[in-house]
């Protein structure tokens, strides 16, 4: 398997060996009580958010913004709307730790079903769409930064 | 939104304001009764006093597909200390589409004596209504069920497919894109999925949150329900209608629509939906 954070290969690593459900359940409560350093800033976003942050699909209502940090790894933000996107919050939260810095190529390489790794089998199809839909929009972020940085070497004299 | 009995229901008495609600908190015979598609929500806060019910471990057998059964229902009836006298109260997320299907599955063990919180949790939530992390224990109770009927509200795929031989109507409340066959489940995630894409033969597409009004999560008027179903959809209240989704759930919601709000007399829950119809060999399939 290509290579992911080692953030999130560690964290990925955690959730599957959770067999309480319970257990899973009071540890995304906890993680998701984190959410508000993940809560995009007002230098970068104020509300109204705009359309094309949104994530396509996400009942929760879930924003998704990136920043690029000097050393051209992204820093990642993001705004939840609706009070009970729980699931929504702790996955924003669990993202922001484990690729806000990550290298971009990497973040490519995450699979879909890390969703359920962290949330269980037991996803119903709409949420799964809404936080798959939050993974894609970060993995197009950092598609989009390793095509700018392709293009300034490209640029470069 | 208008008082609910000024709304023109058939049968207004099953739904209920969260003022009515937060009034019978601490009704002895009453069980409020939380019911979610995220199981975060509950143990992250809910209504003073209420128990959860899970869809997917409390009503499913956890070896068949299938509901529980009689003394899987008295278990669980017992563990949330309701009797058969008890009244209980379903609400929860996603506009009450799984309060719905909780209400649903208590009827087919003939616990009438339900209700449902108009508007669900999130109307709740945004109103500044308390919530609470505290989980009640109540004393067991002693419940007597009676064997699961699955004759009057639930249909099976034998009697779906007579029902599409006799022309009779379906409802099919899934998404647009469901509907059309263009969507089928989400990659890598099997659980949900069908083979073929579509919708079974004659079914008329309305979602089911059609049904809801989208500012403050309440049920529509009965005329503005009337008009989708009706006007726009050509169902009359005598027909003999099974409503389906992918496996259930939603259209529980909708049962509840026609039945309740609508009156409905004769309307079942195909609760095999698409992932059964989707996969069987040889059944009719319309794109």
């Amino acid at each position: 398997m290509a290579a992911i954070p080692d953030k999130l290969a560690r964290l990925l690593g955690m959730f599957s060996g959770i067999e309480d459900r319970s257990e899973r359940i009071q540890l995304l409560i906890d993680i998701a009580d984190r959410f508000k350093r993940v809560l995009v800033p007002e230098r970068i976003a104020v509300r109204p958010y705009p359309k094309d942050k949104l994530v396509p699909g996400c009942e929760s209502q879930a924003y998704v913004w990136a920043e690029e940090l000097p050393d051209k790894t992204l820093k990642f933000y993001f705004a939840v709307e609706n009070p009970q996107g729980i699931s929504a919050m702790a996955t924003s939260v669990l993202f922001d730790e484990t690729l806000s810095g990550a290298p971009s190529e990497q973040i490519l390489n995450v699979p879909k079903d890390a969703i359920y790794t962290i949330f269980g089998n037991e996803l119903s199809m709409g949420k799964s769409m809404g936080l798959m839909g939050i993974l894609a929009m970060v993995q197009n972020y950092a598609r989009q930064q390793i095509a700018r940085t392709a293009n300034r070497e490209t640029e470069a004299p | 939104m208008t008082d609910i009995k000024e709304r023109g229901y058939a049968r207004p008495e099953v739904l209920v304001s969260t003022d009515w609600v937060a009034q019978h908190l601490s009704d002895p015979n009453v069980r409020i009764i939380e019911s979610n598609e995220d199981p975060l929500l509950y143990p992250a806060r809910h209504l003073a006093g209420a128990v959860e019910v899970d869809w997917t471990k409390d009503l499913n057998d956890q070896l068949r597909r299938d509901y529980l059964g009689k003394s899987g229902f008295e278990t669980l009836m017992s563990r949330i200390g309701c009797t058969r006298d008890t009244t209980v109260v379903f609400y929860g997320d996603k506009n009450n589409w799984w309060a719905c299907y909780a209400f649903w599955v208590f009827h087919l063990f003939g616990h009438t004596a339900a209700k449902v919180m108009d508007g669900g949790s999130l109307k709740w939530e945004k109103e500044g209504r308390p919530m609470t992390k505290e989980v009640p224990k109540y004393p067991a109770s002693k419940y007597v069920a009676p064997e699961r009927d699955d004759q009057r509200i639930r249909a099976y795929r034998e009697q779906v497919l007579s029902h599409v031989k006799g022309k009779l109507p379906l409802v099919d409340v899934r998404s647009p894109e469901e509907y059309a066959g263009t969507r089928l489940h989400m990659p890598d995630y099997p659980n949900e999925g069908a083979l073929r894409g579509g919708h079974i033969p004659g079914a008329a597409s309305i979602p089911w949150g059609r049904a809801i009004n989208p500012e403050d999560h309440t049920f529509k008027t009965a005329e503005e329900l009337r008009a989708i179903y009706e006007k726009e959809k050509g169902l009359k209240k005598d027909d003999d209608v099974v409503v389906y989704c992918r496996i259930g759930e939603r259209s529980s919601h909708t049962w509840f629509v026609l039945t309740y709000l609508l009156g409905y007399p004769k309307v079942r829950n195909y609760d095999g939906s698409w992932t059964e119809w989707g996969n069987l060999v040889g059944v009719p399939i319309e794109k």
